[in-house]
C-alpha cells in the first residue's frame, strides 16, 4: 500500500471531490462551495481533518462537493450530529452547512441549542428565503408578502431573524454573508473557523429560480460600516435595526467554547462494580 | 405463615411517607443476611404526594419475577392505595398489619381473607422524637425475616451516615419498636435466613447493570434526554465516564440525542442512548439514516405502558411493533431484548458488539420493571463482547465506503484517515456513497445491508432455550422469569420446553424451528394489549401446532401463577 505524500500547501482544488456540483445555473450555492474550498486552503487544513455535516436542502448537498469527510443527514439535525462529533473528536475541524428551511424551522430548535452549547464549530446558513428543493414554499425568512402555492398571497407572518436570535442565544461568533462575493465570504468563513466557540454566518445565497427577484441583492449589499463589536447589547441593537444587507463581521464573543473532557482515563470498568458489591 | 424458600413484603404508603426507603433497607438487610431478592416500586407519575408502594420479594436463591400474592402487607396509610390495589394482591395466608388512622383498607385486601392486625403505627413514631412510621414498618418486616437488632442498626448507620447520629439513634428507636410491636402481636414464627452463599454477590438495578454493560461493550458516548422510566442509565453513565473516559451530551430533544450518538459514532466512538416509547418514536427516522448510512449505534427503549404519554412509571411490552416494524423503507437493523435485571448487563453488551460489528442500529427493548427493580443477584459473568469495527486502513486508491464484500461488512474509514473521506450519505448510494437513484445501486445496497445482518454468527445468544417436551412457552423480555417460575412449578407434572428469544431482528427462522422441534402446544405469553409478540412470531416463524395466547397489557404484571394457571388448564 503506498503512502500519500502531505501537500506542503493546499489549493481550493485540493477540496474539491470529483462529484458534480448540481445546482440550478446561476445558484448562490457554487460560489458557497467556492468559498469554502478557498477558506479551508486559506488555512492550510488537511481534508481529513475538516468534516462538513449537513441536514436536507439544496445547500445541504454541499459535503459531498467537497473532498473532506462529510455527513448528509435527516432534515434539520445537522448541528446535534455535528455536536456529538466535536465533543468526542476535537481535534477535527467541524464546519455544518445548511439553509434556512432546514435551519430556522425543522432544525430551529437545535439552532437555540447550538448556540447556547457554544461548541467550537462553525455554522453555515445559505439563506434564499425559501424551499427549492421542493420548489417554491415560503421558509421562515419568506417576507410576509410573498405569493406562493402553497400560501397564496403570501404568509401575512414576520421573518425569523437569525442572527438576532443566534446573538442572544448565545453564539459567539455572529456574521453575515454574500454568496456572490466568494472572496470576502472566503476571509469571513476563515475569521469564523478561527473564533472558538460557536460561529454563525448566515450567507445571503439567492435562488435564482423560485426567487429571480433574488439577483437584485447583489447591489443592495453592502460592507458593515463599523467593526465587530463584543458587547452583545450593541450588536443586537445594530443586527435589529440595520437594513438585512449588511456584510462583515458582526459580532465576536470571549465565551469558553463548551468541550467536556473526553480523554480515556483508562481505570478499571471494574471499579465501578464496587458500588454493586454488597 | 408457611415457612418457606422464598417470601415477599409490600409496603404501602402515601407518596413521601417512606414506603420505597423502607424497601430498599428491607432489601439490603435482607441480602446481607443471606437472602437474594427484587425490590420493584410502585408509583404514580406525581414525584410527591401520589401512591407508593415497595414490593421486596426475598429467596434462598436467585429469582427474576415478583410473586403471585404478599405475605406480609403493611400499610403505613391506605391513602391512595386503591389505585394500585390489583399489584399488592394478598391471600388467606397472609399478614395484613394496619395502622387504624391510615384510612380504609382497600376492598382487594379486605376480601382477601387475610390475618389483619391493627398496629398504631404513625402514634408510635410520635412518641420517638424524631421518629419516622417507616421505621417501624421496617422494624416489623425485619421481625419476620428473622433480621435481628444488629444487622439493622449497622445498616441504618451507613444509610443514613450523612444525616448524623440523631437521625440514626431516632431511625433504630423506631425499628426496636417494630420488633417489640411484632413481637407483642405474635406476627408468627420468624423465617430464617438461608445460609450465606460465599459467591460475590450485586445489589442493582436493571438501568444500572444497562449502563455497566454499555461500558463493557465499549461505550464511550452518550447523549441524554430525561424521560421515565429511562433517566436512570443516564445518569449511571454520566459519572462513570469522568471516571473511566467518555462524554455524555445532555440533548435538547430526542431528535438531537440520537443525531448525537450517530454524530459521535461516525466520528469513531461507540455511541447510546436510552429512551422510552415516546423518545423511541421520535428517533426512528434518524435510526433509519444509521442503517443507510451504515453507521453502529445503540438505543435502549425501556418501555413504559403506551401508547402516547401512557403510563410513564408502568411497564408494558407494547414497542415491539415500533422497534421491529417502525422504520419507514426497507431497513434492516438489530432488535434485542434483555430477560432479567442481570441480564441487562450481557443483553447491552452484546448490542453494543453486535452493532459494531454489523455497522447497524441496535434497539434494546428493556422495559420499567427490570430496568428500575433492583435485585440482589449473583454477580453476572464475564463476556468478552466488545464493540469492534472493521475500520479502513490508509489507502492510496479510491476509496469504497459501501464496498460489497462477501460479509456484507465494508471497511469503514474514521475521519482524520488520510484517503478515506467519503460522505455518509441516508440518500441511497452507490458502492463510494455518491448519491444515485439507479436501480441496480439501490437494490445491491439494500441486499448488502440485509445480507451482513442475516450471515452473522450470533451463536447461542439468540435465545433462552431451557427444557423439553411438546408443551413450550414462548415469552420475551421482563416475562421470561415468571414464565420460567411457573414452568419450574409443573416440572413434577409435565415437562414444559421455555424459548424466549433475545435476538428479536434479524430473525432466526432456522434456529427457531430446532428449538421447537416435536412441540405440540405453545403457549405465547406477553404483556401487550394487541398481543404484538403473537403476531410477530406468526409473521416470521412456522408455529406448528396448537397455538395459544396469554396477553395482557400493562400494568398489572403477568404472574407466575397465571401462567401455571394456564399450562396446567390446557393439558387437562
Amino acid at each position: 500500500m503506498a503512502t500519500i505524500e502531505t501537500p506542503l500547501a493546499y489549493k481550493p482544488a485540493d477540496y474539491k471531490s470529483d462529484i458534480n456540483a448540481i445546482w440550478c445555473p446561476g445558484c448562490g450555492d457554487y460560489h458557497v462551495l467556492m468559498s469554502f474550498t478557498r477558506a479551508f486552503a486559506e488555512l492550510g487544513l488537511a481534508p481529513e481533518q475538516i468534516v462538513v455535516v449537513s441536514g436536507i436542502g439544496c445547500s445541504s448537498r454541499i459535503p459531498a462537493y467537497t473532498n473532506c469527510y462529510g455527513f448528509h443527514g435527516v432534515h434539520g439535525r445537522s448541528l446535534a450530529l455535528a455536536a456529538g462529533l466535536k465533543v468526542t473528536r476535537p481535534e477535527l475541524t467541524v464546519v455544518v452547512a445548511s439553509g434556512d428551511g432546514d435551519g430556522y424551522s425543522i432544525g430551529g430548535n437545535h439552532f437555540l441549542h447550538a448556540c447556547r452549547r457554544n461548541i467550537d464549530m462553525t455554522y453555515v446558513v445559505m439563506d434564499n428565503r425559501v424551499y427549492g428543493m421542493t420548489k417554491g414554499q415560503p421558509s421562515p425568512t419568506t417576507e410576509p408578502d410573498f405569493d406562493t402555492a402553497l400560501s397564496p398571497g403570501g404568509t401575512g407572518l414576520s421573518p425569523f431573524h437569525p442572527l438576532v436570535i443566534a446573538l442572544a442565544s448565545g453564539a459567539n461568533f455572529v456574521a453575515r454573508a454574500f454568496s456572490g462575493a466568494p472572496n470576502e465570504t472566503a476571509s469571513i468563513l476563515v475569521e469564523a473557523m478561527r473564533h472558538p466557540g460557536f460561529s454563525f454566518v448566515e450567507i445571503l445565497s439567492p435562488c435564482v429560480t423560485f426567487r429571480p427577484d433574488e439577483r437584485e441583492w447583489k447591489s443592495l449589499v453592502h460592507p458593515a460600516p463599523v467593526a465587530a463589536t463584543g458587547d452583545p447589547a450593541k450588536a443586537a441593537r445594530r443586527i435589529m435595526t440595520d437594513d438585512g444587507f449588511n456584510i462583515g463581521i458582526l459580532y465576536r464573543g470571549e465565551r469558553r467554547p463548551y468541550q467536556p473532557r473526553m480523554e480515556d482515563r483508562n481505570s478499571d470498568l471494574a471499579e465501578l462494580e464496587k458500588d454493586f458489591e454488597l | 405463615m408457611p415457612d418457606r424458600d422464598n417470601v415477599s413484603i409490600a409496603i404501602v404508603g402515601s407518596g413521601g411517607a417512606g414506603a420505597l426507603t423502607t424497601g430498599s433497607f428491607i432489601l439490603e438487610a435482607a441480602c446481607a443476611a443471606g437472602w437474594y431478592g427484587l425490590l420493584t416500586r410502585t408509583v404514580g407519575p406525581q414525584i410527591r404526594g401520589g401512591e407508593a408502594a415497595a414490593l421486596v420479594r426475598l429467596a434462598s436463591h436467585p429469582i427474576e419475577c415478583m410473586p403471585d400474592r404478599y405475605d406480609l402487607l403493611i400499610g403505613i396509610d391506605w391513602l391512595n392505595a386503591n389505585r394500585f390495589g390489583a399489584e399488592i394482591e394478598v391471600g388467606p395466608d397472609s399478614l395484613v398489619i394496619s395502622d387504624p388512622r391510615g384510612g380504609e383498607l382497600p376492598a382487594i385486601v379486605t376480601r382477601a381473607g387475610a390475618r389483619i392486625v391493627e398496629v398504631p403505627i404513625k402514634e408510635m413514631a410520635k412518641t420517638i422524637p424524631g421518629g419516622r412510621p417507616n421505621m417501624i414498618a421496617l422494624g416489623m418486616a425485619a421481625a419476620l425475616l428473622g433480621l435481628g437488632e444488629e444487622t439493622l442498626s449497622a445498616l441504618l448507620a451507613k444509610r443514613l451516615a450523612d444525616k448524623g447520629q440523631t437521625a440514626i439513634d431516632a431511625s433504630c428507636a423506631g425499628v426496636n419498636a417494630g420488633l417489640a410491636a411484632a413481637a407483642a402481636r405474635e406476627f408468627g414464627k420468624p423465617l430464617s435466613p438461608p445460609k450465606t452463599r460465599a459467591a460475590k454477590r450485586w445489589l442493582v438495578s436493571g438501568n444500572e447493570a444497562t449502563g455497566l454493560g454499555a461500558l463493557r461493550g465499549g461505550i464511550r458516548f452518550a447523549a441524554a434526554y430525561p424521560i421515565t422510566p429511562a433517566s436512570e442509565i443516564l445518569e449511571w453513565l454520566a459519572p462513570s465516564f469522568s471516571k473511566v473516559g467518555g462524554v455524555l451530551l445532555q440533548a435538547e430533544d430526542e431528535l438531537a440525542a440520537i443525531n448525537m450518538i450517530i454524530g459521535a459514532s461516525f466520528g469513531g466512538t461507540p455511541s447510546l442512548t436510552a429512551t422510552s416509547g415516546p423518545g423511541l418514536s421520535l428517533m426512528i427516522e434518524a435510526l433509519g439514516l444509521a442503517t443507510a448510512a451504515e453507521i453502529p449505534v445503540v438505543v435502549v427503549d425501556v418501555m413504559r405502558a403506551g401508547p402516547s404519554t401512557g403510563i410513564p412509571t408502568k411497564s408494558e411490552q407494547a414497542d415491539l411493533n415500533i422497534a421491529v416494524y417502525g422504520f419507514h423503507g426497507d431497513a434492516p437493523h438489530l432488535v434485542l431484548a434483555p430477560q432479567s435485571v442481570a441480564d441487562c448487563l450481557f443483553t447491552t453488551q452484546w448490542a453494543v458488539h453486535l452493532a459494531e460489528a454489523l455497522q447497524a442500529p441496535a434497539i434494546v427493548l428493556s422495559d420499567q420493571f427490570i430496568g428500575q427493580t433492583v435485585a440482589a443477584i449473583e454477580r453476572p459473568a464475564d463476556i468478552a463482547f466488545i464493540g469492534q469495527r472493521t475500520k479502513a486502513a490508509e489507502n492510496s486508491g479510491t476509496y469504497k465506503r459501501y464496498a460489497v464484500t462477501g460479509s456484507g461488512i465494508s471497511p469503514m474509514a474514521i475521519p482524520g484517515l488520510r484517503g478515506g473521506q467519503y460522505t455518509a450519505d441516508g440518500l441511497t448510494h452507490n458502492e463510494r456513497g455518491t448519491p444515485t437513484s439507479n436501480e441496480d445501486d439501490h437494490r445491491v445496497q439494500l441486499d448488502k445491508r440485509c445480507a451482513k445482518l442475516d450471515q452473522f454468527a450470533y451463536g447461542d445468544h439468540w435465545a433462552t432455550v431451557e427444557g423439553n417436551g411438546d408443551f413450550a412457552v414462548i415469552a420475551w423480555g421482563s416475562l421470561t422469569g415468571a414464565a420460567r417460575e411457573a414452568i419450574a412449578r409443573v416440572h413434577d407434572r409435565i415437562g414444559v420446553r421455555l424459548v424466549a428469544p433475545r435476538l428479536l431482528l434479524p430473525i432466526q427462522p432456522e434456529r427457531f424451528a430446532a428449538a421447537l422441534e416435536g412441540v405440540k402446544h405453545i403457549l405465547v405469553v406477553e404483556q401487550s394489549h394487541g398481543a404484538q409478540f403473537h403476531r410477530y412470531l406468526r409473521a416470521h416463524y412456522d408455529m406448528a401446532g396448537d397455538v395459544r395466547v396469554l396477553n395482557r397489557p400493562g400494568p398489572l404484571p403477568i404472574r407466575p401463577s397465571e401462567i401455571e394457571q394456564a399450562i396446567m388448564e390446557w393439558r387437562s
